[in-house]
């Protein structure tokens, strides 16, 4: 892993009327890594993701490119730094086919007419660096499943050469098999020497594919740690902010009715046997 | 992006065997077509049980209209007949196109009736009354047209007013506008040996001018498509194999040269004929072919989408609007030209919903985001056969009304079961 992060966040904060959306958040993200920002609703990931984007700028704090200092005040200028953005919502146009919808806004054309042909071969040639697997490059994103769409919008984001890639909650509403199109298509990101900001909900998910998970609570960064050293527990406590938490609660619960009914078990064994 | 991620297939993680392989992008589950006729007749029939209809309705609603007349009245499919729907069809014709790509980006325009009349009156008055000539006053009337367009989508696009209401205004607005222009006498006359009466009176006699404007699209529709198939077999993507494309221009060459045959049956090629089938291929192109009309389609798909994806949302609502003002004030030209004047009737009657109802019965959808030039010549077609063959057995005004009202409605039916077909076949 390289030393200097591609993006840097040095003490964010951002206010929207009353409310202290975000407080001092720290955040780096370096080549070929991927980092999970997780945290509950309301904990300002959304809004993070939109200061990095350039959406909504940040009142205070540095963002930090490849180690200088920059400004993100437009979605434009995020893009032309290298920072492409995924949505939850996907913002595809279902009636233009894939190829359309890869190329919009940024059409090739060929002597002021639009270049299909050339656009059909790139579309081709990323889906399968990607290894996508859609039934054709020809047909209106509306025929595509949930999953399908999810990994032509996250082609799509590549397609201007970005080095860190965000993408918002991207298995949210996916089944179990396209999740794993998707968790697949992240570690291909990963594989390609770009970094992923992966928004999500999903321990499970996050677990499959993150290297580290920052947690945010209440506008502030509340830790960040090593998948590979650290359990769901702990996590889902820096999220809640509790250890005494309503899952571990459950957890306990659980565990007690297993544990009475073992003991319940045991004892009708032993009426048995008397 | 051609880095090649078979070598990383032995991470340690927990991925499918198929990840890391090089896999086409075809998704396994697709049925391929099979080669040849029995492919297409599948393929065809797939489409239809799936409900991408296309402009099937609408050609056998033409085939069925001109059998109904023919019957009643051998005349109809005559040589005279013929022509002169096509002429008269132009000037409605040319207002439905603009009407496309208004409906293509999901919205309406109520208004072209009036623009189209306030283009005719402006025309006249510059003309007659201040001895303007006629080809610069032309010129001001297709402005006036675009500029009104332009303020409908300023309203709309700018201060976010929708553009029903917007439309309507202007429906009433420029009506009033035009009344005012002609002022009190109510009735200007052109010069009836003008540019403007030779919209709709000129005829290339010579009978090489129709046979070779035939033979012209024929052989243009050949080559261009023979040049993408061979681009793209050089390009490795899929290509229509020569047998199609000889297939398909034969499809075109059949009726292009049987109207051609028509019209020098009669009196030769007409003008009008000529303008109307440019604008249609002209829009068809910028459509279909530009980045411009990629982002019409954007639009009507999803207007977050074209927004996030850098596409001025506002300039291509206004510019489309201006357009179909101008398309608006040419059609209008056709009609005054028809009359060879302008008054208080010019652009009122049933001329907005004709226009309107033109587009959608030639299929452009009324829910946005779907459409094609054609559909204006083809859905203007079927309008003018029946209000001709009516007039032509006798049939009075109401149930001329009434009888187009119904297959307005028919074909918005058949645009919203054909959505509902698609969306159940996963296809929309």
């Amino acid at each position: 892993m390289s030393a200097t992060p591609v993006l840097a966040l040095r003490g964010i904060s951002k206010r929207f009327g009353a409310v202290q959306a975000l407080t001092d958040v720290e955040l780096e993200i370096r080549p070929g890594e991927v980092v999970a920002l997780v945290g509950d609703n309301g904990a300002g990931k959304s809004t993070l993701v939109k200061t990095i984007a350039g959406v909504a700028p940040a009142d205070d704090g540095v963002i930090e490119w490849e180690g200088r200092p920059v400004t993100v005040d437009r979605p434009h200028t995020a893009q032309e730094l290298g920072i492409a953005t995924v949505y939850q919502d996907l913002a595809l146009c279902d009636n233009l086919d894939v190829v359309g919808n890869l190329f919009l806004g940024r059409e090739l054309r060929r002597a002021g007419v639009l270049d299909e042909v050339e656009m059909e071969r790139r579309s081709r040639e990323l889906l399968a660096t990607l290894s996508i697997r859609i039934p054709s490059v020809r047909i209106p994103i509306a025929s595509l499943s949930g999953g399908q769409r999810q990994t032509v919008a996250i082609a799509r984001s590549l397609l201007g050469e970005p080095k860190v890639v965000i993408l918002d909650e991207p298995t949210a509403a996916l089944g179990v098999e396209q999740t794993a199109q998707v968790l697949d298509l992240v570690e291909r990101l990963r594989e390609r020497g770009l970094g992923v900001i992966l928004v999500s909900h999903n321990m499970a998910d996050v677990r499959a594919v993150a290297d580290r998970v920052a947690v945010l609570r209440l506008g502030r960064n509340n830790g960040t740690f090593d998948v590979r050293t650290t359990t769901q527990e702990q996590i889902v406590s820096a999220i809640t902010g509790a250890t005494d938490n309503a899952v571990t609660r459950r957890a306990r619960r659980a565990a007690d009715r297993t544990e009475a009914a073992e003991a319940a078990g045991a004892a009708e064994a032993e009426g048995g046997g008397a | 992006m051609t880095t090649d991620l078979s070598e990383n297939a032995g991470e340690p993680r927990e991925t499918p065997p198929a990840a890391g392989q090089a896999v086409a992008a075809v998704d396994p589950r697709l049925l391929v077509r099979e080669e040849g006729f029995a492919g297409y007749w599948s393929e065809f029939r797939r489409k239809l049980r799936s409900g991408e209809l296309g402009s099937l309705p609408v050609v056998v609603g033409l085939i069925v209209i001109g059998l109904v007349f023919q019957v009643q009245d051998s005349a109809f499919l005559g040589a005279e007949n013929l022509s002169n729907l096509f002429v008269t069809a132009a000037g409605t014709g040319l207002i439905a196109v603009g009407i496309v790509f208004v409906l293509v980006l999901g919205e309406i325009d109520l208004s072209v009736g009036s623009v189209s009349g306030l283009a005719a009156a402006v025309l006249a008055v510059l003309n007659v009354h201040h001895g303007v000539p006629e080809w610069l006053a032309l010129l001001l009337a297709l402005l006036t047209g675009a500029l009104a367009g332009a303020l409908h989508g300023f309203f709309f696009a700018r201060i976010g007013v929708p553009a029903f209401v917007v439309t309507l205004a202007g429906l009433l607005g420029w009506n009033g506008l035009m009344l005012q222009v002609l002022g009190a006498n109510g009735t200007v006359n052109l010069d009836d040996s003008g540019l403007v009466a030779a919209l709709t009176n000129h005829y290339f006699t010579d009978i090489a001018a129709a046979y070779g404007l035939a033979t012209l699209a024929v052989a243009a529709f050949f080559l261009a498509s023979w040049r993408d198939s061979r681009r793209r077999e050089a390009a490795g993507v899929p290509s229509r194999p020569l047998s199609e494309l000889v297939l398909r221009t034969a499809a075109l060459a059949v009726p292009a040269y049987v109207v051609a045959w028509l019209f020098n049956q009669y009196k030769g090629l007409p003008l009008a004929v000529v303008i109307f089938l440019g604008v249609v291929v002209a829009s068809d192109f910028v459509l279909r072919r530009t980045s411009y009309g990629r982002k019409v389609f954007a639009l009507g798909g999803s207007v977050e989408a074209a927004r996030r994806a850098g596409i001025d949302v506002a300039a291509v609502r206004i510019s489309v609007f201006a357009l179909s003002g101008a398309t608006a004030a040419l059609g209008g030209m056709f009609l005054a030209s028809q009359i060879n004047a302008a008054n208080q009737s010019s652009g009122a009657g049933s001329l907005l919903m004709n226009a309107i109802a033109a587009a959608v019965i030639g299929g452009t959808s009324l829910f946005g985001g779907r459409g094609s030039a054609w559909s204006a010549l083809l859905g203007v077609l079927v309008i003018q056969s029946i209000a001709s063959g009516m007039a032509l057995l006798g049939i009075a005004s109401a149930v001329q009304y009434m009888i187009t009202g119904a297959v307005l409605l028919a074909a918005v039916v058949i645009d919203s079961l054909s959505r509902r077909t698609q969306k159940t076949a996963g296809r929309a």
